[in-house]
């Protein structure tokens, strides 16, 4: 291949000033408008919320392992899972992959330099930080109450908790969401490197660009809808409370419409690194390439046509109930062929067990069971009775922690030596993965059982028949717990005491291991073209194996 | 309530399209464990059979197949079909109320349940209803949304301030289930449980006449307390107590909220039942409905027996004398200060 020097750095080569050396003062780094930088410091942004997001959990599991409400109240509890939820949702899993994965790699993914709008990346950053530190300080004050969900007329009418301080947090957080959305459209446009078509994208990008039209074209609804709730809740203009003359159906179907589509922008990147991970580690071309790429275009679509599945219980008409049922069934269908494909790539290839790859089979697995009790909710009959009970909880965290926060932890350290240049301890890297697996099976499987029993959700006392159950959650939440505190400790350790990755530790063919770990400050020294397709470990792709066997060995070491 | 169920960890099923609902839940799970069982097969059998054998191998290339990929889109849609149609067949039994059925109207207010039958007979947090009999609720709420769900009957709906929404079931089972707020509600949301009662015919129908049984005071009162009127709700000591603690409070003083005091007498106990608003105790909220309309002289009489009962005091002591032995104040997680003695 004729461009195969360019893109093989060989071990000769004088290791550049990467992105981490170019410049120490802490102004080089909140003026930065280089992608990994910022990608860094929404990595350790997010990193922060979703540990107080994850306090907030060890507290709603500590007081349900009794029936009674001893550890916290009623009032300090359904602040709990309230802050749990908006911590987690708006300020951890929509930005989780997007934001740090999604910034670091696409301009690596497609031979880029940057992103196409820089500033406007730098300026998604500050509105997130601006909206995360006005719900923090919502937080402090005495927080909200209301759920999540911010149903009214409770969170116009009746709640004497925080609710505007931290809506306008989301507001403003929605349009950093925007904005990196609009930046990653515009980017795998117009950035692509000569050669990069759309079919030899690397899955990763296609999952980001269906998700930044979902974050496009549903974030501005949340913003009117909080909006609304504002409008409602100052002026007392009657919107929502029917008291005023308002409608509490016509809030839900509003929130719904973004909320639902908000789902797909925190699962979809998650599908994109387990597209990723387990072509790469099986070092097999991912199977029907096409269908994975389409069916992230068709949940995006699809996605915004099922938000009545929500509100089958609400008082929206039974037609409306039947024909959200059926949209739901349909959406299902793209994720079960991602499913197949995925596990079909694994048939006759070279699977390593890396912790990125153990952590991509959990995935597997755990999105199975996720999406398969979709289906059980999807089935209206069946979801009146389980509606509002701890069987929704069990499906949304099987699919939001199981799927999404799992895959970012496989996205993690698959691109971790990319990222920092150094190897984290493989052997640690493993005991965390089965750690969380088994941990968060243990947790919220038992919670199933308790939905179909009828426990309802956000309940702070509960009696006492459901009681064993419970106890085996919050045990299983402890080694979760463990599990997910444990990539925090031997991550960082690797930083300061972590071999040297190299450039292309596992001697894989994307674009992102074709530059110095970690990159310079503007990724490739030439302009990379790209004569391959996507997934080819051959060494006729320029990939020099016999060199990598000799010099390295097994470059991962414990 | 689980322990006469037949799987262990499955709840009551007690109303005429439960089993639906049931057999939907089984069906899906029979679903999930043939997709479940090939697919997990295959990632272990591919992740052992084709693990690395060497470091940066170079496996055949397999594209795609156009074959396999129709096969498991067809298939799969096919089959959320066919539990769509299921959940369409059951969701169109559980949401079309029959027209022939006892009505019950059912109003939520945060944080109970208030309810009343055609035949004036009102009841709190708890549902009396007859078995082998239709029964639609007309439900609507006084201030935010709430839920009224039976997991028993495998139904709920939202009750919505400003519209009514309706619900229906016919019980199969005598027993008593669980009613449970399920749309969160605010602050005391997990204490907005009750219970349905489900009633033969001939004893639901002595339950309309108010013809309890021959129940000493006490007992009555303590029935009253407890189910009819759903005072436990508040009044029970422990977890969710928002109501005043009753525990060893006759012939104690009492301090009232904008000064005053009294001391715990029948005429004090009956009053507070009726009028509970123009006596609130210091460190609780004037939060009690009035009962007045809702109990009778004779059930007033009953209820204020078994309240002195709770001091040790004898139903049938005319006057307070020397107050019961102070007992440790019972748990009580709302911060008051009214269970105690004053003097």
């Amino acid at each position: 291949m004729q461009n195969a020097d360019a893109f093989n750095p060989s071990l000769m080569r004088e290791p550049k000033d990467s992105y981490l050396t170019n410049g120490y003062s802490i102004k080089s780094w909140l003026l930065t408008k280089d992608h990994k930088r910022i990608a860094l410091m929404y990595l350790i942004s997010i990193s922060v919320f979703f540990f107080m997001g994850g306090l907030y959990a060890a507290a709603i599991r500590l007081e349900l392992l009794t029936p009674g409400s001893d550890l916290l109240q009623s009032a300090t509890y359904n602040k709990a899972f309230t802050q749990h939820g908006i911590l987690m949702i708006f300020f951890f899993l929509i930005p989780s992959i997007p934001a740090t994965l999604g910034n670091f790699l696409l301009p690596l993914m497609i031979g880029a330099k940057d992103l196409a709008l820089p500033r406007i990346n730098l300026l998604s950053l500050y509105l997130y930080w601006i909206g995360g530190i006005l719900t923090l300080y919502a937080l402090m004050q005495g927080g909200v109450d209301t759920g999540w969900t911010f149903y009214t007329p409770y969170s116009t009418t009746f709640s004497n908790s925080y609710v505007m301080a931290v809506g306008l947090g989301i507001f403003i957080n929605g349009f950093s969401s925007i904005l990196t959305g609009l930046n990653f459209i515009v980017t795998i446009h117009t950035m692509r490197a000569p050669g990069m078509t759309w079919f030899r994208l690397p899955l990763f990008v296609w999952a980001h660009y269906a998700t930044s039209l979902v974050m496009i074209l549903g974030t501005p609804v949340v913003a009117i809808t909080i909006l609304l709730l504002a409008i409602e809740r100052v002026v007392r203009v009657g919107i929502f409370d029917p008291a005023i003359g308002g409608d509490p159906i016509l809030f839900q179907h509003l929130f719904w419409f973004y909320s639902h589509p908000a789902v797909y922008i925190m699962i979809l990147p998650g599908m994109g690194v387990i597209s990723e991970v387990i072509s790469n580690f099986s070092r097999k071309k991912i199977f029907g390439y096409e269908f994975i790429a389409f069916s992230s275009i068709a949940i995006a679509v699809f996605g915004f046509l099922v938000w009545g599945h929500h509100m089958f219980v609400s008082g929206q008409s039974i037609y409306a109930g039947l024909v959200f049922s059926f949209l739901t069934m349909v959406v299902a269908v793209p994720s079960a062929i991602k499913v197949f494909n995925w596990t079909a790539t694994m048939y006759k290839g070279s699977i390593s067990y890396d912790t990125p790859m153990l952590y991509a089979i959990g995935f597997l697995g755990l999105f199975l069971v996720g999406g398969l009790t979709g289906l059980f909710l999807g089935s209206v009959g069946l979801t009146v009775h389980l509606t509002d009970t701890y069987f929704v909880v069990a499906h949304f965290h099987y699919v939001m922690v199981g799927g999404q926060v799992i895959a970012y932890l496989a996205g993690i350290h698959y691109w971790w030596p990319k990222m920092t240049g150094k190897m984290y301890s493989e052997f640690w890297g493993k005991v965390s993965a089965m750690l969380v697996f088994v941990g968060f099976n243990l947790t919220f499987f038992p919670q199933f059982i308790l939905g179909y029993q009828g426990m309802p959700r956000r309940y702070a006392s509960y009696p006492a028949e459901f009681q064993v159950l419970n106890v085996f959650s919050t045990a299983g939440a402890s080694v979760l717990g463990v599990g997910l505190v444990m990539p925090v400790v031997y991550l960082t350790h690797s930083i300061f005491a972590g071999k040297p990755a190299g450039d292309n530790p596992w001697m894989l063919p994307g674009l992102e291991w074709r530059c110095q770990s970690p990159p310079t400050t503007f990724n490739f020294e030439e302009q990379p073209v790209v004569t391959w397709e996507a997934y080819e470990f051959g060494e006729e792709n320029g990939l020099d194996i016999e060199e990598a066997r000799r010099s390295a060995g097994r470059p991962v070491t414990v | 309530m689980q322990t006469d169920s037949w799987i262990p960890l499955f709840p009551e099923s007690a109303s005429s399209f439960s089993w639906q609902v049931d057999a939907l839940y089984f069906y899906l799970i029979a679903i999930s464990v043939a997709f479940m069982i090939p697919i997990v097969a295959a990632i272990f059998w591919f992740i052992v059979r084709y693990r690395e054998r060497e470091k940066f191998a170079t496996p055949e290339e397999i594209h795609g197949s156009i074959v396999l990929e129709t096969v498991w889109s067809i298939i799969p849609f096919i089959i959320s079909m066919t539990i769509f149609l299921g959940g369409a067949v059951v969701y169109y039994t559980q949401y079309r109320p029959p027209d022939d059925a006892m009505q019950v109207y059912v109003v939520g207010k945060q944080w109970m349940w208030k309810i009343q039958h055609e035949t004036g007979q009102r009841e709190i947090n708890q549902l009396h209803v007859p078995v082998n009999t239709k029964v639609k609720l007309t439900m609507t709420t006084e201030d935010v949304l709430h839920d009224f769900s039976i997991p028993a009957f495998r139904t709920k709906a939202d009750v919505v301030p400003g519209r009514y929404t309706y619900l229906w079931f016919e019980a199969t089972k005598p027993g008593t289930y669980h009613l449970f707020c399920a749309e969160y509600c605010g602050l005391n949301h997990s204490g907005m449980i009750g219970s349905v009662v489900v009633l033969e015919q001939d004893d639901f129908e002595r339950w309309l006449q108010g013809n309890a049984s021959n129940q000493t005071p006490v007992e009555q009162g303590r029935d009253l307390f407890e189910n009819k009127l759903g005072c436990a709700s508040c009044h029970a000591a422990g977890s969710g107590q928002r109501g005043a603690a009753l525990e060893n409070i006759y012939g104690k003083e009492v301090k009232f909220v904008g000064g005053g005091s009294a001391i715990v007498d029948d005429e004090y106990l009956r009053n507070s039942i009726l009028n509970p608003s123009s006596q609130v105790v210091e460190g609780y909220q004037p939060i009690m409905p009035t009962f007045k309309g809702q109990v009778t002289e004779e059930q007033l009489i009953a209820l204020v027996a078994y309240i002195k009962s709770l001091s040790g005091v004898d139903a049938s002591a005319a006057a307070p004398s020397a107050p019961a032995a102070p007992a440790p104040a019972p748990a009580n997680n709302m911060g008051s200060n009214s269970n105690q003695g004053g003097r």
